[in-house]
């Protein structure tokens, strides 16, 4: 079922199952919270060594330095959840918020090589300026996503039948292969560098500067908690340009604002953690499925289930090669590429 | 025997003057100025090779160089054109040449200049088998048969996943994208599990290099791009019918679905081999066929023949760059990205080229 004639549909629904509905939503939205809560929980006690809750809640709140355990727990365990948690839900809002903008189910920060925009950006910063403030490069990372997305756009709407899916994505990865050649040609030239810099290309929680984190964290939840308010204008703009603008509704102006906000969450998310991909894809997808096509339900719940997906994967990577350990946009990749090809396959790349 | 000439109804401008020659059965259709383009090709990809063939490191004098590839000369200098020299030089050509051939191929077939074998996943797919034969240290020698059949796989993936009753080219490119993404993420994988002094090699090998090519890939080569770049030109005719769309391709009674698998195995074949030899050089498969289209026109039998020698001029002159102009040897993949990027988003914002 399209975006537009559900919200059209959905006046003309009748009482049963519109309450039927709304306790969906709110239960997927109660559920969502608790599962933020077991997740990390979760997150606190799995790894290569394995954590009791008594030291998962006494590293938190009665701290003993002495105990090995409780040490890794605020040292390892903490930043890396609180990292996910923050990152996984802004990138899931930016995934639904480009879905939206774009009409295009297919829509992602990495497929459309934001992420890589942002990446090569920061490489070229911190290696070829020799940049070692955080608070001097994460500024490349929003310049590389604002120009990586604005070069997407603008070839992917050339042609007649203007910005498809397909060619939207297909100028994502075009753009993506360039920026991570050169990405690679500057790496090939630098062995010390490469052998630091590939853990975070893979898309990485671990060992993350907190520093950026902390410089980050307003822009990232800023920027996410402006688009959960963007829900009303996003589904207006999901009823077709004309209808929109008939509406009384300054289309470009909106687009405009969703995809300054994408940028910035794109920027922040790649300069933490590196490129992670498919959450933006995935998790609205999978949220969709409860609460339907209205994006004032999409957002918030997208923005809770992202930061349980993001941790979830965190886990998975941590079990599935242990006692080694798989960074989470291995992970997410894994999860959410078979994802893209079964999209493709139930809707053929038509507008959402 | 007979010459007739006919002015097709193109833009009267540029109405290129056609020469039709038929003698009994055959009949041979001929663009002048396309024929014209390609013998000045071939023209400067010799004049390419014989340059190539006295730079390097070991020094020699033209005059010397050429008689070396007779087999003229001191046995060092003789060593070195005839084993190091010539077959990397040949080895661009053909490379070259089959890429170029390949991109053109796979984007007539989805009707959409964006596409090319390592847009759309295959190159990743002989990439992911390279890189785990290399960091796994398995025998070199089966390198290129593991790419090979790495390529050949992804292919068959992609092409069975897109398939529903028939092959849509919109959703081809995406599950083409999706599997491209999911088999990036295990390179991604052994290259960040292997320590690094083992990972450098894959990943140059990742940037796509002629580093080390010898008369056996020569071979391979030869057979597979003097087979292919043909039965593609052959092709040609029909992938101009398909651009017309599917319905109006199969109101005229050509075998659509065969057509297209047909396409996409040469295709395949082409790029596979290249990447076994060479690994995945980016742009060239995807810029050539459109520098290509904009000096000929659309796609024909004698325009595939021009973007096999475009191709081929486009990758040896990379490679001598890469070898020779920087002070760095890099390898010849991320000269092919360096120059072949930019120009190719110039050129989609200039042209917004259609197939």
């Amino acid at each position: 079922m399209t975006a537009s004639t559900y919200d059209l549909a959905v006046e003309d629904v009748p009482a049963g199952p519109r309450r039927k509905l709304r306790i969906t939503r709110a239960t997927g939205l109660l559920l969502g919270l608790v599962g933020v809560i077991v997740i990390t929980i979760l997150s606190l006690r799995i790894g290569s060594l394995p954590i009791s809750n008594q030291d998962a809640w006494g590293a938190i709140f009665n701290f003993n330095p002495d105990s090995y355990e409780q040490t890794v727990v605020r040292s390892l365990r903490v930043p890396r959840t609180v990292v996910g948690l923050a990152i996984g839900a802004a990138l899931a809002v930016a995934g639904a918020v480009m879905q939206g903008v774009t009409r295009n189910p297919l829509a992602d920060p990495f497929i459309l090589g934001v992420s890589s925009g942002a990446s090569f950006a920061l490489v070229t910063a911190i290696y070829y300026f020799q940049l070692t403030q955080a608070t001097q490069y994460v500024w490349f990372a929003f310049a590389g996503a604002l120009a990586a997305s604005t070069l997407v756009f603008l070839i992917g709407s050339t042609g007649r039948d203007g910005p498809t899916p397909v060619k939207l994505a297909l100028a994502g990865v075009v753009v993506s292969a360039a920026l991570s050649a050169w990405t690679s040609a500057l790496l090939l030239l630098d062995e010390e560098t490469y052998d630091i810099v590939r853990f975070w290309l893979a898309g990485s929680v671990i060992n993350r500067d907190m520093n950026t984190f902390f410089l980050m964290l307003p822009f990232l939840l800023g920027a996410a908690g402006a688009c959960v308010l963007l829900g009303h204008q996003l589904n207006v703009l999901s009823l077709g340009e004309e209808t929109a603008q008939s509406l009384g509704m300054r289309t470009g102006r909106t687009r405009l604002i969703c995809s300054l906000l994408v940028v910035v969450i794109t920027g922040a998310a790649v300069a933490i953690a590196g490129p992670i991909g498919f959450v933006g894809l995935a998790v609205p997808h999978m949220v969709r499925t409860f609460v339907g096509a209205d994006y004032r339900w999409i957002l918030p719940t997208s923005f809770i289930y992202g930061a349980i997906f993001l941790v979830g994967a965190d886990i998975v990577g941590r079990i599935v090669t242990r006692p080694a350990e798989l960074e989470v946009g291995i992970v997410t990749a894994l999860v959410g590429a078979p994802f893209m090809v079964f999209l493709a396959r139930q809707k053929g790349g038509r507008p959402a | 025997m007979s010459v007739s000439t006919s002015s097709p109804d193109r833009r009267a401008s540029r109405a290129p003057q056609r020469v039709t020659i038929r003698n009994g059965p055959l009949s041979l259709r001929v663009d002048p100025r396309v024929m014209i383009l390609t013998l000045a090709g071939v023209a400067l990809i010799l004049f390419l090779a014989l340059w190539a063939v006295s730079l390097g490191s070991y020094s020699m004098p033209f005059s010397e160089a050429l008689a070396a590839v007779r087999g003229i000369g001191t046995e060092d200098q003789i060593f070195v054109v005839r084993t190091l020299r010539l077959p990397r030089i040949v080895c661009a050509i053909l490379i070259g040449a089959g890429l170029a051939v390949a991109g053109a191929l796979f984007q007539g077939v989805v009707r959409n200049p964006l596409v090319s074998p390592d847009i759309i996943g295959i190159d990743t797919g002989a990439s992911l088998l390279a890189v785990f034969w290399i960091v796994t240290g398995q025998p070199a020698a089966l390198l290129p048969i593991a790419a090979f059949a790495g390529a050949v796989t992804t292919a068959a993936l992609i092409y069975a996943l897109t398939w529903k009753g028939g092959v849509d080219t919109d959703r081809l490119i995406l599950v083409g994208i999706g599997i491209g993404a999911a088999i990036g993420a295990g390179i991604t994988f052994l290259t960040v599990k292997f320590p690094v002094e083992i990972v450098r090699p894959a990943e140059f090998w990742l940037m796509g290099s002629l580093t080390g090519s010898n008369w056996r890939d020569v071979t391979v080569l030869l057979v597979t791009v003097s087979v292919l770049v043909p039965g593609a030109a052959i092709l040609a005719r029909l992938l101009r019918t398909m651009q017309l769309g599917d319905d109006v391709t199969r109101g005229l009674g050509v075998p659509l679905e065969r057509l297209r698998l047909g396409l996409i195995v040469v295709g395949c074949g082409l790029a596979a081999v290249a990447v076994s030899v060479a690994g995945p050089i980016a742009f060239v498969a995807l810029m050539v066929p459109h520098v290509a289209r904009m000096l000929t026109g659309p796609v024909s039998s004698g325009v595939m023949l021009f973007t096999a020698t475009l191709g081929a001029i486009f990758l040896l002159s990379s490679d001598m760059i890469a070898q020779h102009a920087l002070p760095v040897s890099l390898p010849v993949g991320a000269i092919t990205a360096a120059v072949g990027a930019p120009y190719f988003l110039f050129l989609l914002f200039r042209n917004q080229t259609r197939v």
